[in-house]
């Protein structure tokens, strides 16, 4: 449906989008020419809506290989003239930063921005980062949409400002903005021009020359700011109590003090072009502000910019008090600066600047909620899908470990199988870092023979990972002789995101089909013997792994069975357990099934006293049927119309 | 005006993405102007999944609805419904829930225990204004696949009247939205859902 309304011409009309789904329509609207990107949530849905409609559209649309490639691509488009836009997760901007920070000292051509989605509350990342403080940093313009609609309104602009001062154009979203549905008026579409050309005039150089031209682009910035139709300020004009605030804390800003009753004694002032700050527009509005109140995300960045704007202004603005999450006033979902920002955050830093407390609860229903046992309720940890591949490719290298006995030690990354860290993946992971990260560490730890290192290193790895960024870190192992096993976890997919295609899947980004670049012919073009083997047998897994840690150099071992949770993969059986052959807890198992092995489908029947399979979460991966010590698991086959 | 105010609550791969999405469509083919705020990501895998579902007139509402503020929680799991009320609901409050549960990691691995069933639902009736139990994985199955159970909760909900949501419309939104096979099976689930409900209505 999205999609469908993604595609249309059709100006006027009201629709629903993703907040992913409007940035690709705002570059839509300003003629996109191209796109390239890097799946990471929660920005990965804006390539994937651009991709299924770029061969209809007349642009070009890719999943690269990296964020930094996947920005010089963009750079290039730029560079012939044409509007380019490239998108990234706030992880994905540190590995394409060398890259921007070169960009803003050459400057671009064709209007160029960058969307960088960050994830405050890490809701799907590992850390949770502000990326308004890199985008300080490379010295580039950055905005801030605080709703759906307005990231459309934004991205279409922010090609225009582009061209303007000629530097890429950095739009931030968070998590309540990509991952957010609202209410859009479409604009009209605009189809890319036929006109990319490399003008043999220009030159796109980075020298310390064009540091000085960077600062007068950021001056016309300014200026550009000042006018920018994404900042505005209401309530009464004379009200000293101000409550700045940028991205989807504007929403909550303004609920508060209408939840409040505050109408008539609060002023919010919105801000969408948060660097570099609006000077004049900001100062007019500080004027006659005594007490001002910052409500942003993730870190105090607004209030550390708008308060160094007052400290060079201090005379004409008089004594403000300024209250955020810096002074301490402003809570995170953790501590000030930690966690997202919710509406009840909101609500309480409102209130206190007023005096006033919003409690929408009766005091029964407060004193019924307290006498729950709500911190008895079982947690929900994260666990691996019933049938995951990874479960087992985990259970496999933490037996063979136990086997070889020599206290190997096991690193990760990032994408599900980060979960390896967890109960689900049997606490084998010891390190998580960036992606790739692993194989870096294991080449590290392979060389630590010297200073008396004896245990052995396996460095686990998503197949979308081997592209983006273990290739150097093999190379370095391979070069340099480190006794390391890398393990490619290979689901056909990049799964974590969403099911992106990478070079192994034989998919572009628009569904055609391409010459896939299989994992083992790259490994063994560099020498690194390399093996495959389908993880779901899991004696052979622990075989396979318990034989090659014994060898010496660098080696890879491919695990690959797809995703279970890809369209293609079918559902055919699934397990059930016997129950004349299930003894309970008279086997001496320890339950292990459910407890030990523990894939969501193995539940535990309460009345029979038995481990039962269920029906509705089982995928037939079979691995129990292999592990159960009774052998009380078999395949039951499904006719294909009763799942 | 205030919004109205719907939370899907659920575990991951319960659907509660195209739930929230069919939801806000439908409302604002009421003339609403409608937002959705999803925690999706690596909740997929298994972890505690809500959607807000906003409407108003006016104004799109913020993404996320303040808590003590939901008018209704659309519950695909019992025990998350009840996180749900206690945190974000009131004496207002109404239910419609699937009584399935979904065991978590802690509950197999016998480090925790889950709730018995009639006590959780007993509990939601004490919390919410009114509660409407509706076998939603059972009428999925009957329609042709368990998975199918978010369009029957979203059929219940619908036949509930609590919204102002026309049942053709959701039927024709389900036809831009899906084909085939799923598009036969999304409109039956749905069906089976909202007579579900409205037979006891």
């Amino acid at each position: 449906m999205s999609l469908h309304a993604l595609g249309t011409d059709a100006p006027g009309q009201l629709v629903i989008l993703s907040g992913n789904e409007a940035i690709a329509r705002g570059a839509l609207e300003a003629g996109l020419g191209y796109a390239a990107s890097y799946p990471g949530s929660p920005s990965s849905e804006v390539l994937g809506s651009l991709g299924a409609l770029a061969r209809a559209g007349g642009f070009y649309a890719e999943w690269s290989t990296n964020e930094k490639v996947a920005m010089e691509g963009a750079a290039a488009a730029s560079f012939a003239g044409v509007r380019a836009m490239t998108v990234m997760k706030a992880d994905g901007l540190n590995v394409a930063l060398d890259a921007l920070t070169s960009l803003a000292y050459s400057g671009t051509k064709g209007g160029m921005v960058v969307v960088v989605s960050d994830d405050p509350g890490a809701h799907s990342s590992t850390k949770e980062e502000d990326t308004r403080y890199l985008v300080r940093a490379c010295h580039l313009p950055l905005l801030e949409p605080a709703t759906v609609e307005e990231a459309k309104e934004m991205t279409r602009w922010a090609f225009d400002l582009s061209e303007a001062v000629g530097l890429p154009v950095v739009l931030r979203s968070v998590t309540r903005i990509s991952h957010a549905r609202g209410s859009v008026t479409l604009g009209a579409l605009r189809p890319a021009p036929r006109t990319a050309r490399y003008d043999l005039n220009d030159r796109f150089i980075t020298t310390s020359l064009f540091h000085q031209v960077l600062h007068q682009r950021i001056g016309q910035t300014r200026a550009r700011f000042e006018q920018a139709p994404f900042n505005s300020c209401e309530g009464p004009a004379a009200a000293p109590r101000l409550v700045i605030a940028a991205g989807p804390s504007f929403t909550y800003a303004r609920e508060a003090v209408r939840l409040l009753g505050l109408g008539e004694e609060v002023r919010v002032l919105k801000l969408g072009t948060t660097w570099p700050l609006p000077e004049d527009f900001l100062g007019a509005h500080l004027k006659g502000a005594r007490e001002v109140l910052f409500l942003e995300e993730i870190e105090p960045f607004l209030e550390t910019e708008v308060k160094s704007y007052w400290a060079q202004h201090a005379a004409e603005l008089g004594p403000v008090t300024f209250l955020g999450k810096a002074s301490g006033h402003v809570a995170g979902a953790g501590a000030p600066g930690v966690g997202e920002l919710t509406p009840e955050i909101a609500l309480r830093a409102v209130g206190a600047l007023a005096g006033r407390e919003f409690e929408p609860r009766s005091e029964a229903f407060a004193r019924k909620v307290d006498r729950l046992p709500l911190h008895d309720l079982p947690p929900r940890a994260l666990a691996f899908c019933p049938g995951c591949p990874h479960r087992a490719s985990f259970w496999a290298i933490k037996a063979a470990l136990e086997l070889d006995g020599r206290q190997g030690v096991v690193l990760g990354d990032i994408g599900c199988y980060t979960l390896g860290a967890m109960q689900t993946g049997y606490f084998t992971l010891k390190t998580v870092h960036a992606m790739g990260s692993g194989v870096g560490l294991a080449s590290g730890f392979g060389k630590l023979d010297l200073l008396g290192f004896t245990q052995p290193v396996v460095a686990v790895v998503g197949d979308s990972t081997f592209y983006h960024s273990v290739i150097p870190a093999l190379v370095n192992a391979r070069y340099n002789d480190a006794p390391v096993l890398v393990v490619v976890l290979d689901n056909s997919t990049t799964a974590m995101t969403g099911h992106q295609p990478h070079p192994g899947t034989g998919r572009h980004a628009t569904g055609d089909l391409a010459p896939a670049l299989p994992i083992e012919a790259i490994a063994r073009g560099l020498g690194v013997p390399t093996e495959v083997q389908d993880p779901l047998r899991v004696d052979e897994t622990v075989e396979s792994v318990y034989r090659l840690l014994k060898t010496d150099g660098a080696k890879l071992l491919i695990l690959r069975s797809p995703c279970v949770l890809l369209p293609s993969v079918k559902r055919l059986r699934r397990a059930a357990v016997d129950p004349a052959r299930c003894i309970g807890e008279a086997c001496g198992c320890g339950r292990f099934c459910n407890r030990a092995f523990s894939c969501p489908a193995l539940v535990w029947d309460r009345a029979l006293e038995r481990a039962r399979v269920d029906d509705v979460l089982c995928s037939g991966c079979g691995v129990c049927v292999d592990l159960c010590p009774r052998q009380a698991i078999a395949f039951q086959e499904l006719a294909s119309c009763s799942r | 005006m205030q919004p109205v105010n719907v939370v899907i609550a659920g575990v991951g791969g319960q659907g509660n993405v195209v739930a929230s999405e069919i939801l806000a469509t439908a409302l604002a083919a009421c003339g609403y102007r409608v937002s959705v705020g999803e925690t999706f990501g690596a909740s997929q895998r298994g972890g505690s999944v809500m959607s807000h579902v906003r409407a108003a007139r006016g104004e799109t509402p913020g993404p996320l609805i303040p808590k003590g503020l939901v008018d209704i929680v659309v519950g695909f799991e019992p025990l998350e419904t009840l996180r749900i009320i206690a945190d974000y609901g009131r004496e207002t409050t109404r239910v419609v829930v699937n009584p399935r549960p979904v065991y978590p990691l802690a509950v197999q691995a016998g480090e925790a225990s889950y709730p018995d069933s009639r006590d959780l639902l007993e509990t939601l009736g004490t919390l919410a204004a009114e509660v409407t139990v509706v076998e939603a994985t059972e009428l999925a199955r009957r329609a042709g696949d368990v998975r199918a159970q978010n369009l029957a909760m979203v059929g219940a909900l619908v036949g509930t009247g609590w919204l102002p949501i026309r049942p053709d419309a959701v039927v024709r939104i389900l036809g831009e939205r899906f084909a085939d096979e799923m598009l036969r099976l999304n409109r039956e689930a749905f069906r089976l859902g909202l007579e579900d409900v409205r037979q006891r209505v």
